[in-house]
């Protein structure tokens, strides 16, 4: 990571002046704010906000122990898995069926790519309009098939629905990486399996598959990194985290508890919690990284 | 193709047409409910073919007198939201290809800190920091303001590495040759490199236009007023007003209208798109 050219430019000061708007904007928006962060985690502001005192890690430990966060955790582990194995499945299969043609592939890989384009807080407001349950078409056709749709009471239902929006935007992104990886398995693999006997399917699980894990799980990682960050704008236009909780997953437990809440230390310790799980994302991702490199 | 099946080239126009209805349908709603007035879609279900006030309809949205409700007009909010895109488009490229030559064309002290502090911000999402962060920004007094909007989500880790990446593929005889010519560094970097990063600019171009244009939380929490909302925020309000019924057909216009400019940036630029997703993709 750390190579330089061979012959490199003599000057002492100027590398430090291309590097200063970059390294300001990191140090004042980035790494103080996350110092700020992890600072009053461990303390406590008194009512009227004029004293803080250390508390040490009380905030990590009432938030470990409170239900609430707990259950917080629990969805987003629930909303993370959905929507990545529904938007994976679905972005396979279209992509394996692009791959298959010769010349109307470009065709539909542009009918397709597009909703990467959609703010994730428009298509929450797309499928809720959908869902609602006064003029929603699914939600009118749901009820033809007996089945009383309300995602403002029916938690399982808020989740579904989050979970459609958050993997109908997501199809697309990893439509494109898995036309990729199927870009580049060697043809002459197929075809010796082909002469062999084997058919498209069995080609399909004992070759093609295997030779696309790599792809698969970048893919996994991107994908439960996007589902829990990203998705906030979804979230608030469609369920506001309700019915009583059922969609109030961990990012947007942060911005009720801090922003609106104003209870900076838990929400403080929230934050660092997540930005652990961040962090733990990031590391599995480039040690994968590393090795596609060598690869 | 390794063999010719019929049946399994149907199915796979199958699958794919299947595919473009299912990803296009909320959307085709959506431009249905523009088209009719607000009577229809409140009196029950929707109609599914556009009906006669397409016209009528966005132009409500897109004239000035679309203000109500303590919401600016649609323009403005338009305008707010390609002044973000654009100033968080060109500001990430322009720091990162910077940093990037500084990383790559000199060595001087702390450059390996230089490096993990720029990589440090690939792990601190917004989202994950908004309180603190939020903080800053109004102590430093840049609420409702451009900088504020723009300048906290401009340093980025990943278009810093495509350039740096790229940067080391550029052949060591273009430098040297440079230097025997006697140009310094910021000529190097202006006739040489600069022309030679085009394509690397443009892709980057695609990729941060859509991410800027879609930013939602960070607005939310900067702005209160009204003036500096940005199109995601105004929609989001339209909906989440108190009193009266909400103006679907309205709703659903100013939301055809605000998912166009990116989406007609992915279609027409199909190929920069794909290879900026692909290659910032660490």
């Amino acid at each position: 990571m750390m190579d330089t050219k061979r012959t490199i430019f003599p000057n002492r000061v100027m590398p430090y002046l291309l590097l200063a708007p970059q390294l300001v904007i990191t140090l004042v928006f980035f790494i103080w704010p996350a110092g700020q962060a992890v600072k009053s985690s461990f303390e406590r502001e008194d009512p009227f906000g004029l004293s803080t005192s250390f508390v040490g890690f009380q905030h990590y430990v009432r938030l470990l122990r409170d239900p609430l966060y707990l259950d917080s955790l629990a969805r987003t582990a629930v909303f993370a898995v959905a929507v990545t194995a529904l938007s994976m499945a679905f972005g396979l299969a279209l992509a394996v069926a692009v791959n298959r043609l010769v010349r109307s592939g470009r065709i539909y890989t542009t009918l397709l790519v597009w909703p990467y384009a959609v703010a994730p807080v428009i298509a929450g407001l797309l499928w809720w309009f959908l869902f609602n349950s006064t003029t929603g078409v699914l939600a009118y056709f749901l009820g033809q098939l007996g089945i009383r749709w309300d995602h403002n009471l029916n938690g399982t239902h808020a989740m579904i629905l989050i979970i459609i929006a958050a993997a109908w935007k997501q199809v697309s992104y990893n439509f494109l990486f898995f036309l990729a990886g199927l870009q580049s398995v060697p043809h002459s693999l197929i075809e010796a399996a082909a002469i062999d006997g084997s058919g498209p399917v069995k080609r399909f699980f004992t070759i093609v598959l295997p030779l696309l894990s790599p792809t698969t799980f970048f893919l996994f990682i991107v994908n439960v990194n996007y589902t829990m960050f990203d998705t906030f704008g979804i979230v608030d236009a469609t369920t506001a985290g309700g019915p009583a909780q059922a969609t109030n997953i961990l990012v947007y437990k942060v911005y009720n508890d801090g922003y609106l809440g104003l209870n900076l230390g838990s929400s403080s310790a929230q934050s660092v919690l997540l930005m652990l799980i961040v962090v733990v994302l990031t590391v599995i991702q480039f040690r994968y990284v590393e090795r596609r490199v060598q690869y | 193709m390794v063999e010719n099946r019929p049946f399994l080239t149907f199915l796979t126009h199958l699958v794919l047409v299947a595919g473009v209805v299912i990803v296009a349908f909320p959307v085709y709603v959506a431009f249905i409910a523009s088209t009719h007035t607000s009577e229809v879609l409140v009196g029950g279900i929707i109609p599914l073919l556009p009906g006669g006030h397409l016209i009528e309809n966005y132009t409500q949205v897109l004239s000035a007198s679309s203000a109500a409700n303590g919401l600016p007009s649609y323009p403005l909010m338009a305008l707010n939201s390609l002044g973000m895109a654009l100033i968080i488009t060109f500001g990430k490229i322009a720091i990162s290809i910077l940093s990037a030559f500084a990383i790559v064309y000199f060595r001087f002290r702390f450059r390996l800190l230089a490096f993990w502090i720029i990589f440090i911000t690939l792990m601190l999402p917004v989202e994950v920091r908004i309180i603190p962060t939020y903080k800053v920004v109004a102590d430093l007094g840049m609420l409702n303001s451009y900088p504020g909007l723009t300048v906290p989500l401009i340093a980025s880790a990943t278009a810093t590495f495509l350039f740096r990446q790229f940067f080391m593929t550029v052949p060591d005889e273009l430098m040297e040759a440079a230097r025997v010519d006697g140009s310094g560094p910021l000529k190097f970097f202006r006739d040489i490199l600069l022309p030679l990063s085009r394509t690397n600019i443009a892709a980057l171009c695609v990729i941060l236009f859509i991410y800027g244009w879609i930013q939602y939380l960070w607005p939310l929490l900067v702005t209160t007023d009204p003036g500096y909302y940005t199109l995601m925020m105004g929609l989001k309000r339209m909906v989440a007003i108190q009193d009266g019924e909400v103006q679907w057909h309205l709703v659903m216009a100013g939301a055809i209208l605000a998912m166009l400019p990116p989406v007609l940036v992915v279609i027409l630029m199909q190929r920069l798109f794909i290879r900026g997703l692909t290659e910032t993709e660490k």
